[in-house]
């Protein structure tokens, strides 16, 4: 890959993305590669996120399930769009 | 495409034919009024190594037999040629040497009561010299990779450790435990929300059954017994959180990319437990405390760690190297002295986990060899005796 990516997607079904260069800046063209198959497509994100963060793939409401890995990871607790920052601020465990 | 098999190292063979990579002189306290006779003898005597710890009065039960079992396992584990014990009393300090002894190694047991510190360290020093020149004459000598039992447990995981560092030990996994190796994973309370997965990956129904079972068990009886919130200062722990992990179930799910994509795990294991199945990989009931885990797993005999780390853990064991791998580039240029394997270009697309799990496991044979591990040059050597509950 000629381009290094700015954001991971494990699987094409889930609905977060992982940044993976430091100082990720708001409204960054991002490449997004999703490494099951290495196919990649292009995203623009909404806000600052950090390295490690999660960058949503799609608009999302308040309690729709989270997928990362083709599996639940947890529920929204807030509405959150496409490009923002998903976190411990709009997102939450299902267990515990 | 390499044969994993033909990879040979140069370790030293034991009494019992186990191989280690490391030739310690341990001098191994029973209980914690006796760290100080034991740190006293390793001043005196060059080449031995205290490992003073906090417990081993008034445990009971189960919480005794893990203490026993630990101590035990620490003394036996083929990375330490001879041992000294010293305890308070006669009776559980002989109860440690005969375990020890089981392996062949020399140990030799003393107790402080009825002799004091001053005569006990003048006694346990004179053994633990000849011990020295016991362990300072053996060679090490060609074995094959696998001869290693090899565990794992991640650390201050965030989500570059399911994406790179994670899946690398998963495919040393896939590439060395079909050749033989024993393997060994954990953190029963860390596969929360891959629970489902990890289940299926038991070699029958019926060892998955137990694992299940066992799972639930910590559920019930430790966490829903005593949680006072949603555990989301503890797991995920806040250096998670900073990592980008906001749920235990995404946690989970980057944590059991430790076992890659074919193996199975053939049998469970108590804390501290050495396995007894034969080889392959098992679970071994354990917390997910960095410390605690590795300390566990080098009590089962365990002799090479292999520790993937996001925000940069940055733990050690007194007698088994830790290897760290991370994949995460903010890591590297911040904290680079804590970091043996750089697998940052899986993040980059300019390294495959294949490579990074051959990467890995050449780290291994050098480790073996005798390369000291980033945590064994920057003296880390925490042991953390895992306590159930309080002493009576």
């Amino acid at each position: 890959m000629t381009e290094i990516p700015h954001l991971l997607v494990h699987d094409h079904d889930d609905s977060v993305g992982v940044v993976v260069i430091e100082g990720l800046l708001a409204n960054t063209d991002m490449l997004v590669c999703v490494t099951h198959d290495n196919s990649t497509f292009r995203l623009t994100c909404s806000e600052d996120v950090p390295i490690g963060h999660k960058v949503a793939l799609k608009d999302m409401k308040a309690g729709d399930t989270v997928f990362k890995y083709g599996e639940d990871i947890g529920i929204m607790k807030a509405d959150v769009k496409k490009g923002e920052h998903l976190h411990i601020q709009n997102c939450k465990t299902k267990r515990w | 495409m390499t044969d994993f098999s033909k990879i040979t190292i140069q370790g030293y063979r034991r009494e019992n034919d186990r191989v280690g990579v490391r030739n310690h002189v341990l001098i191994l306290p029973l209980d914690d009024i006796s760290n100080a006779a034991c740190e006293a003898v390793a001043n005196n005597i060059k080449g031995t190594m205290a490992i003073p710890h906090a417990y081993g009065r008034l445990q009971f039960g189960e919480d005794l037999d893990i203490h026993f079992r630990t101590i035990i396992g620490t003394g036996a584990n083929p990375n330490v040629a001879a041992v000294v014990v010293i305890g308070i009393e006669p009776g559980w300090t002989k109860k440690v040497v005969d375990g020890i002894a089981l392996t062949g190694k020399p140990v030799v047991g003393f107790s402080i009561e009825q002799n004091g510190d001053l005569k006990t360290i003048m006694d346990a020093s004179r053994a633990a010299k000849d011990m020295v020149h016991f362990a300072s004459e053996l060679q090490r000598e060609e074995c094959s990779i696998t001869d290693l039992w090899i565990s794992t447990k991640c650390g201050e995981s965030d989500t570059t450790t399911g994406l790179g560092s994670c899946p690398t030990v998963g495919n040393m996994y896939d590439k060395l435990l079909p050749h033989g190796i024993y393997g060994c994973f954990g953190e029963t309370s860390e596969i929360t929300g891959a629970e489902h997965i990890c289940q299926k990956r038991a070699i029958n129904e019926e060892v998955g059954e137990r694992w299940h079972k066992m799972w639930k068990a910590y559920q019930d009886d430790v966490i829903f017994a005593h949680q006072t919130d949603d555990l989301s200062d503890s797991q995920p722990t806040k250096g998670n959180i900073e990592g980008g992990l906001t749920t235990i179930e995404e946690k989970a799910l980057g944590n059991l990319e430790k076992i890659g994509r074919t193996s199975q795990f053939i049998d469970i294991l108590e804390p501290a437990e050495a396995p007894e199945s034969g080889k392959g990989l098992y679970f071994m009931d354990s917390s997910s405390a960095a410390a605690e885990c590795v300390t566990l797993m080098a009590a089962g005999g365990y002799v090479l760690h292999t520790f993937p780390t996001g925000q940069g853990n940055v733990i050690g064991n007194p007698i088994v190297p830790v290897i760290k791998i991370t994949a995460n580039p903010r890591t590297i240029r911040t904290m680079s002295e804590h970091v043996d394997v750089d697998v940052s270009g899986i993040l980059r697309r300019d390294m495959t986990i294949d490579q990074a799990g051959d990467e890995l496991i050449e780290m291994i044979r050098r480790t073996s060899n005798g390369r000291n591990t980033a945590s064994e040059a920057l003296g880390h050597r925490e042991f953390s005796m895992t306590k159930m509950y309080r002493s009576a």
